[in-house]
């Protein structure tokens, strides 16, 4: 093992937690000469067992985020600063940042493995259920320790069924045989087959009707107090963050603007922008909601505004707003990376209180 | 163009008014290798002036279908498309001809529904050229300026000569509205439009289309599978529930999303996310008695809906299809609410 990979706790890094994002940028080059930062300096810490939603609009750098921990990028992509520490199963701590590619390679799947957005296209259509699981089995054994066929496709099976699929059924089919719903959860089980502590979902029900959405949040969270893994999913589905998340961070051009609990988020936001994307959304039981709107668009990754990068589009933006940058501040202090910070100049203003900007 | 505002009580429709575009018993029939596939079986539906009528399901239950049916760009197979009365298929070429000025239809995807070579101009005045509504460049830019403002991307000027490539999702499908305003249609058949943009957008989209309801008294046959969506925009108008090609639950909007009837209706509804983790946990979920929608070359016997019912009743869901017939403030195909 090599020193560079296989750090003692790092210092900075919290002894329980899984997974430690530190001040993360990633960039992708456009060109010769350019490139672009689609993500700013990043941190959060993940504690086992959690589960966090990243949410924001499009193109907000969620799910370049997600790519860049487990180092998913495209080519153009790389993650240009920050560390990402993860706690092995074996209690080592790695920097997913520096493993070299065997090591990576290893790292992925058994360690933390990805569901990726649209489940029609992350399998091989010309591979059935079964060839998946073995490849991925066979892929990750170690060196003579060849199992066989039976066995694979035995506990292939038990996977299946932990998300209520029929392995007779599906097993033997190909991806276009099975509805959408059925691949997805199909999906799913394939990313458990190797028990990783942490599980990335990119937008896991996009895409998906209500009521296959209802049953692959359930088969979720069932596996999830069952098996006990971490999960980092992306959704621009508020409802669904609501429901399957027990903390939440809001991106806005590349950047946390803030983090906190389920409920912190959602009963008292403080940043506008988290609060303007909640009221965007209204719930469909009660009387009529009317839902506020949110005009214009993100800025362009290359031409931020200065200052807070949310104040062109803010309806509270005071004079310091378009100079100063604000910092992701903590209002709350908790344990375990639940704190409630928000990276806005205003978060304790009262004045905005008053006007009913931030709930209480 | 047409002055619109002649009439300022215009989006107030008349009790006795008749619909703008009705659907009267539409059936559409795929014949496809694996057999016949009754994609819509049987439809009837109203368009109002100034009214919504939404029509929600899960993919594959009709509904595009149902749109493209009314708006004659694909015939049933059996039924009638009526537009203010008359039947599409028996009109001549001038009446065809209006009935596409006057019913208009805004696509899902408006990555893809713009011509990626054609600038904002050329595509929301195409229309008004072929028809002869305007002519030369100058007249064509001032109509165009106009319709621009009307859905909110102002200044109009520097959305003019640009391409779909330069804007962005919610920009296109405003111009994608815009083009449809051009003929200024009394119908507008808008398919699951706003479901891929932000929710940020979607709702100043939604506020848009809300005001050509009210301002111009436009009609629209709205379908999503975005039950929030449904409740806000046709808050005033109607619902109707497909499953698999039949209508199952239709009623006002209030009524169909607040106290939902039909099983099918009930298990939407309890099975969307809420944006509120406290009510999230306490809401009770209707639960299925499968997950699996049944296959449309290999209906099951009896109510399209039995094999995954909470409240299928043996002897009677599996043997017989439920009529759809009123019951109080709405119209449901179910026989243990239409009979107990």
């Amino acid at each position: 093992m090599s020193p560079v990979n296989d750090l003692p706790a790092a210092p900075d890094a919290p002894d329980g937690a899984l997974l430690s994002v530190r001040g993360v940028d990633v960039g992708y080059r456009t060109g010769r000469r350019s490139r672009v930062t689609a993500v700013h300096d990043v941190s959060f810490d993940l504690y086992p067992g959690q589960s966090m939603a990243l949410v924001g609009e499009s193109g907000c750098g969620k799910t370049t985020l997600g790519l860049a921990l487990l180092r998913l990028l495209p080519r153009t992509g790389v993650v240009s600063g920050g560390e990402i520490l993860f706690r092995r199963k074996d209690g080592t701590r790695v920097d997913v940042r520096t493993l070299e590619k065997e090591r990576l390679r290893r790292f992925r799947w058994n360690e933390a493995a990805m569901v990726f957005q649209g489940a029609m296209n992350a399998f091989n259509p010309v591979l059935r259920i079964e060839d998946h699981f073995l490849d991925t089995f066979r892929a990750h054994e170690r060196v003579g320790g060849r199992r066989p066929r039976g066995e694979i496709l035995e506990r292939s099976a038990r996977l299946l069924e932990t998300v209520r699929l029929d392995p007779a059924r599906v097993l033997g089919s190909f991806p276009h045989e099975l509805s959408g719903g059925m691949r997805q959860r199909s999906l799913i089980a394939l990313a458990l087959a190797l028990e990783p502590q942490l599980l990335i979902l990119d937008e896991p029900t996009t895409a998906l009707d209500i009521l296959t959405q209802r049953s692959i949040v359930e088969r979720l969270t069932e596996l999830r107090e069952e098996l006990g893994f971490a999960m980092v999913f992306i959704t621009h589905d508020l409802g669904l963050a609501a429901e399957l998340a027990d903390r939440v961070g809001t991106m806005y051009a590349g950047r946390l603007i803030e983090t906190g609990t389920t409920r912190d988020i959602f009963h008292r936001p403080r940043h506008p922008y988290t609060s303007a994307l909640i009221n965007s959304v209204p719930p469909v039981a009660g009387d009529l909601h009317v839902p506020e709107s949110l005009p214009g668009g993100p800025p362009g990754l290359n031409a931020l505004p200065p200052g807070c990068s949310f104040a062109p589009r803010c309806a509270h933006a005071a004079d310091a707003c378009t100079v100063t940058r604000p910092e992701l501040e903590v209002l709350e202090p908790r344990d375990a990376g639940l704190s409630h910070a928000a990276a806005c100049l205003r978060s304790t203003d009262t004045e905005l209180h008053a006007e009913g900007v931030f709930r209480d | 163009m047409t002055d619109r505002t002649a009439n300022p009580d215009h989006a107030e429709p008349r009790p006795d008014e008749p619909p703008v575009l009705a659907l009267r018993g539409v059936r559409q029939v795929f014949d496809t290798p694996r057999g016949d596939v009754p994609a819509v079986a049987g439809v009837d539906l109203e368009v109002r002036r100034g009214q919504v009528l939404c029509l929600v399901g899960e993919s594959g239950c009709g509904k595009t279908t149902t749109a493209r049916m009314a708006a004659a760009l694909a015939g049933p197979t059996s039924g009638s498309v009526l537009f203010r009365g008359r039947d599409v298929a028996e009109m001549d070429r001038k009446e065809r001809a209006a009935f596409r000025h006057s019913v208009q239809y805004i696509h899902q995807d408006p990555y893809a529904s713009l011509n990626p070579v054609r600038t904002v101009l050329s595509t929301v005045s195409a229309g008004l050229r072929r028809h002869g509504a305007v002519r030369g460049r100058r007249e064509a830019r001032r109509a165009v300026t106009e319709l621009l403002e009307r859905v909110d991307l102002t200044p109009a000027e520097d959305y003019l000569d640009k391409y779909p490539h330069q804007m962005s999702g919610g920009q296109r499908q405003r111009v994608a509205v815009a083009r449809a305003l051009a003929m200024n249609p009394e119908v507008i058949i808008a398919d699951e439009s706003t479901s891929m943009l932000d929710v940020s957008i979607r709702v100043s989209l939604l506020n848009t289309l809300g005001r050509l309801r009210d301002e111009l008294g436009v009609g629209f046959l709205f379908i999503t599978h975005d039950l929030a969506v449904a409740k806000y925009f046709a808050w005033r108008g109607e619902i109707a529930v497909m499953y698999l090609g039949r209508v199952v639950e239709h009623g006002p909007t209030p009524q169909v999303v607040n106290d939902p009837q039909h099983p099918y209706t009930r298990a939407l509804v309890s099975a969307v996310c809420e944006p509120d983790p406290d009510l999230a946990g306490t809401r009770e979920r209707v639960r299925l008695r499968s997950d699996d929608i049944p296959d449309l070359t290999a209906l099951p016997p009896g109510c399209d809906f039995h094999p995954r019912c909470p409240s299928y009743v043996q002897g009677s869901c599996d043997t017989e299809r439920p009529p759809l017939v009123r019951s109080h403030d709405r119209l449901l195909a179910c026989h243990v609410l239409t009979r107990g």
